[in-house]
């Protein structure tokens, strides 16, 4: 890959994905892109380049950008935010939502599915708390690809066992041979939708939860900022932003504030926010779950 | 440092086992089957074990029924390490007080995050 091919598709990555890359990722990109490209017909990275730079090459173009931010995921990646999820988050919500009875949850990097089924499973496991309530679990990801395996919800052998207890994995999944396959009933609690976070929140409504883990790392210092700012306009002022074990807002964003002793755990701020919250937009009918 | 009996006829499966588990800070002693580990036992009950299934002698099974009637025998995390990957077995197995499940093929990250799932890390 020459300097001029590999600054054109830093630059086609970060316009279209907000994925920025630093100057020493010619392995990654070649790792990623040349089966792309091979299954495009091409047999180099330089004939991919010279492909995008055609007008309307919109259905690869597509393909390269799912295809360098595709990422890892597995069940209960790192543990404690799902501790968080079910000691902190949802007690508080239980009783500030008591009068609603409704919660709404995004996971805004949600990729094969691992992170919102995880959710899905902690409020099975807590369904006696839940009689009547309404909660919405939406998942969303920049990947067609990855949002079918997400929906689809079959896992292989490997996959299952980095992260879900086995005990959990008899409880809510079927084996087909070597895959495994979530219920029926958990799928219908999440709803899925390709998302771009560079795109406007305005469609999505507002939300009590958000996760956003290990999707922040991939944007430059900018849209970092711009993308937990517009995540605060859309939760609730009493809401809780999630981060990846290696992410923060300090030094980012003063939009949200950490809580004390909870890694990872954040809330609006509102002496930062406080003229900017916007009305509660209406729910999508039929979304979600009641218990 | 705790202690981590590995129990699998296969010195290969073993020798694996015990290089992950080292890395994970475990003392690591070997059996070749259900009887030598239930002697090892006997003698100094450990922290941890990983165990295969199918083995002579006595399989994987049968030694964790007859470890749990041990003095002491409830303690060790008992974590299956096996081919035998349908629902049937794992479900037999967690019943005889298995405390986690690894279907073959296994890899160092599984190994750590079942380790993980049972509080031994």
């Amino acid at each position: 890959m020459t300097p001029a091919e590999y600054d054109y598709l830093r630059q086609f990555l970060k316009a279209r994905s907000g994925l920025v890359l630093s100057n020493e990722k010619q392995y990654l990109i070649e790792s990623r892109l040349l089966p792309v490209a091979r299954k495009a017909g091409l047999q180099s990275i330089a004939a991919l380049v010279a492909k995008l730079k055609e007008p309307r090459e919109t259905i690869l173009a597509e393909a390269v950008v799912e295809a360098m931010t595709t990422n890892e995921s597995f069940f209960f990646r790192d543990k404690t935010p799902f501790e968080h999820f079910t000691q902190v988050m949802l007690p508080e919500m239980l009783k500030a939502r008591a009068q609603q009875k409704r919660i709404r949850i995004w996971c805004a990097a949600a990729s094969t599915g691992q992170e919102p089924y995880t959710l899905a499973m902690c409020l099975k496991e807590m369904e006696s708390k839940l009689a009547g309530w309404r909660i919405e679990i939406l998942g969303t990801d920049i990947s067609n690809e990855v949002l079918d395996r997400a929906k689809a919800g079959t896992y292989t052998q490997f996959e299952v066992q980095r992260g879900l207890p086995i005990q959990l994995l008899l409880k809510y999944f079927t084996q087909h041979g070597e895959s495994w396959t979530i219920s029926q009933n958990l799928r219908s609690m999440i709803q899925w939708r390709k998302f771009n976070l560079l795109d406007s929140f305005q469609t999505l409504g507002q939300f009590d939860i958000v996760f956003c883990r290990n999707v922040l790392i991939y944007f430059d210092q900018p849209t970092k900022t711009d993308i937990l700012a517009r995540i605060s306009k859309i939760m609730t002022p009493d809401g809780f932003l999630v981060l990846g074990a290696a992410e923060t807002v300090v030094g980012l964003s003063d939009s949200f504030k950490p809580m004390t002793d909870r890694r990872g755990l954040y809330m609006p701020n509102l002496a930062a926010s406080a003229s900017a919250q916007p009305p509660r937009l209406s729910m999508v009918a039929g979304a979600g779950r009641t218990f | 440092m705790k202690t981590c009996l590995v129990v699998d006829d296969s010195s290969v499966i073993r020798k694996v086992a015990r290089r992950i588990l080292e890395d994970l800070s475990f003392t690591i002693s070997e059996a070749e089957d259900g009887q030598q580990a239930l002697e090892k036992c006997q003698e100094t009950m450990p922290d941890a074990i990983l165990l295969d299934w199918n083995m002579p002698v006595m399989d994987g099974l049968e030694f964790l029924a007859q470890l749990r009637k041990l003095d002491g025998g409830e303690a060790p995390k008992v974590v299956f390490c096996t081919t035998e990957n349908d629902v049937g077995h794992i479900a037999r197995a967690i019943r005889a007080g298995a405390n986690e499940y690894i279907m073959k093929p296994f890899d160092r990250e599984i190994v750590e995050a079942k380790f993980q799932e049972v509080g031994l890390i």
